[in-house]
């Protein structure tokens, strides 16, 4: 029987489908009533949906955040957003596919809309580069944002992307240079900026479409300085080790949130946002929608303060060696 | 983190047999046999093929700043280690070992200097505490020196040699990109210079944050600078990559950088530079 791709830990799940799929099919044929056995197994397999995604390993967590049906920038800009007008290139090179940019409306109102793109099948991963952005990518979102700073509007950004591409013609361009001048004028920008985590947020290729008066995640999404896979190789000396890398970087959204990186969670269906992408979207919708509401209240002065005052304090230092335990 | 560069010409045991090294350095640019005194009165450049040997962060401090002149801030920074971090060893064992190795307590060294006799703040990184990568730490004393500057209008030096991010710390060493960043965008509008200095090595998040954000980038001979360290990129496109690759010659040559500078006339370049950017003196042309 052909099956939805699905995770290791979605096995059992995908087991009671099955069962499921072939009780109907004998129902069919024989004519007998199953309903209450067909209830029974419907009732067990919520059940256990909801018991595994509440009791997910980090790693695991990885791979839904991963997850080949889970919904991309695209997705939500389609769900949340009307009048949607994609805008092209960084002026200088070329237009990078693995970033989307461009005006739309929230409730409305006018926004600038700028998020990775991953693609749904090979080809269009080729075309997208499976969201690894290239210089370029940061570029054409840095380019967008300082439009948006022109028009006074606000700016929402998606992170979903594995890292900013390792290549030749990356680091030519200047990757790192690229990263580094979005966080310094993501910084500075007087307009409203939210960003919204919605599956892989990988490192500082994430982080250059990150630094915003509000950090939001999707449930199930993960952020990490590096993934579980290049850490456990380099410090467990494997790949193998990646479940212990992940479990050890605090990558999930309830870390993350405890941590004060993450301002708000926003839930996601039972079985992960890739069960319901409407449903997804609009919760996504209505938190995004307050928090720029919220934000449009503050004068540019303020809002920009805030913003500097967040990002100052984030980390956890000893004020001397002598200190005992506690953070500052 | 990439913290190791694969050397050109690695020393084999016969070498270092050969070589009683507290008196001889085997040059890793030419293979000339040197002095150690030598080299060191000559800022640890060779004097036959200009090879930059590595230096720590006391030696770049003495090179760059007026004798004396040198007075540390927030040394007594320590990392709380946040995540209670422990792969094949403890990351509080980490920080021990390299605290005792280095003698500091992280990876970067901040303070007020004079540059010929202009004040400016000076952060110089140290590549021996934990590959010179990021944590909170760094990134707080970063932030406070360049919160210093903006208020004693100050320009800012800062010096790198990083692997990147320190993992051990999770979101927190990422986070600490964002917010060296930001201080600098204050700096930026405040119309204060930033020299950026780019040594051997510097890659990952310390280039993609503030190492690249100079008004001047400046990089040493040789120096590797990157993103992403050579190994990840050839495991990505499956190809060995050119010898030159992400030295500080090709990021001039690619437009990153401003000027590669020789160490021995580091100081003075440093010091014309500042002329330019900060010093107003009286009469001429005003902007
Ligand atoms: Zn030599």
């Amino acid at each position: 029987m052909a099956t939805v791709p699905h995770l290791e830990f979605e096995r059992d799940m995908v087991e009671l489908q099955e069962q499921i799929q072939k009780l109907l099919q004998l129902a069919e044929k024989k004519g007998i009533n199953v309903s209450s056995e067909l209830a029974e197994l419907r009732g067990k397999l919520e059940s256990l949906r909801e018991e595994t995604y509440r009791n997910l390993e980090p790693i695991d967590q990885v791979q839904v955040a991963r997850h080949p049906r889970r919904p991309y920038s695209l997705d939500y800009v389609e769900r949340v957003f009307t009048d949607w007008m994609e805008l092209h290139g960084d002026r200088a090179f070329r237009d990078d596919a693995a970033i989307v940019g461009g005006w739309a409306r929230l409730r409305g109102q006018p926004v600038m809309v700028i998020g990775h793109q991953k693609g749904r099948d090979m080809k269009e991963n080729i075309h997208r580069n499976f969201g690894m952005p290239h210089p370029e990518g940061y570029r054409k979102a840095l380019r967008l944002m300082r439009m948006a700073e022109k028009f006074r509007r606000p700016v929402v950004t998606f992170i979903d992307t594995p890292g900013a591409y390792p290549g030749l013609g990356a680091e030519k361009r200047g990757q790192a240079e690229a990263i580094a001048m979005n966080l310094r004028e993501m910084a500075r920008l007087r307009v409203p900026l939210v960003s919204v985590v919605i599956g892989e947020g990988g490192s500082g290729g994430a982080l250059a479409l990150g630094v915003t008066d509000r950090i939001l995640m999707l449930e199930h999404s993960v952020y990490s300085v590096i993934s579980p896979e290049g850490c456990a190789a380099i410090l467990w000396r494997s790949a193998e080790h990646r479940g212990k890398a992940a479990k050890a970087l605090k990558l999930t959204t309830s870390d993350l949130h405890r941590l004060g990186v993450c301002d708000e969670v926003i839930p996601e269906p039972a079985g992960g946002a890739h069960a319901d992408w409407d449903r997804t979207a609009a919760s996504l919708g209505d938190t995004l929608a307050r928090h720029l509401g919220e934000l449009s209240e503050l004068s540019a002065d303020d809002r920009r303060k805030a913003r500097w005052a967040k990002y100052e304090a984030m980390g956890a230092w000893l004020e001397s060696p002598l200190a005992s335990g506690s953070p500052s | 983190m990439s913290w190791f560069r694969k050397p050109k010409k690695p020393l084999t045991s016969e070498d270092r047999r050969d070589l009683p090294s507290d008196v001889f350095s085997k040059c890793e640019g030419c293979g000339e046999i040197l002095y150690r005194e030598k080299l060191s009165q000559n800022d640890h450049v060779c004097p036959k093929c200009g090879y930059h040997f590595r230096i720590g962060a006391d030696l770049y401090i003495r090179l760059l700043s007026d004798e004396g002149s040198f007075h540390e801030t927030e040394s007594e920074l320590r990392s709380a280690d946040p995540l209670e971090f422990t792969d094949l060893k403890p990351y509080r064992d980490r920080l021990r070992a390299a605290e005792t190795k280095s003698g500091r307590g992280d990876a970067v060294v901040t303070g007020r200097a004079t540059v010929e006799g202009i004040g400016v703040a000076l952060g110089v990184m140290d590549f021996s505490f934990i590959g010179g990568s990021m944590g909170s730490v760094v990134g707080e004393k970063i932030a406070r020196l360049g919160r210093l500057a903006l208020e004693e209008e100050r320009p800012l030096i800062l010096v790198s040699a990083s692997g990147g991010a320190r993992m051990m710390e999770g979101i927190y060493s990422l986070m600490q990109m964002a917010k060296t960043s930001a201080v600098l965008a204050r700096l930026h509008e405040a119309g204060l210079p930033f020299i950026s200095i780019l040594t051997h090595p510097t890659t990952g998040g310390v280039t993609a944050s503030f190492a690249m954000l100079g008004d001047v980038n400046l990089a040493e001979p040789g120096a590797l600078i990157g993103f992403a360290g050579p190994r990840v990129i050839e495991e990505t496109i499956k190809q060995e990559l050119p010898d030159d690759f992400q030295t500080a010659e090709f990021l001039l040559e690619h437009g990153m950088v401003d000027r590669v500078v020789d160490r021995r006339v580091l100081r003075d370049e440093v010091a014309v530079l500042l002329r330019h950017l900060f010093v107003h003196d009286g009469a001429g042309f005003t902007g």
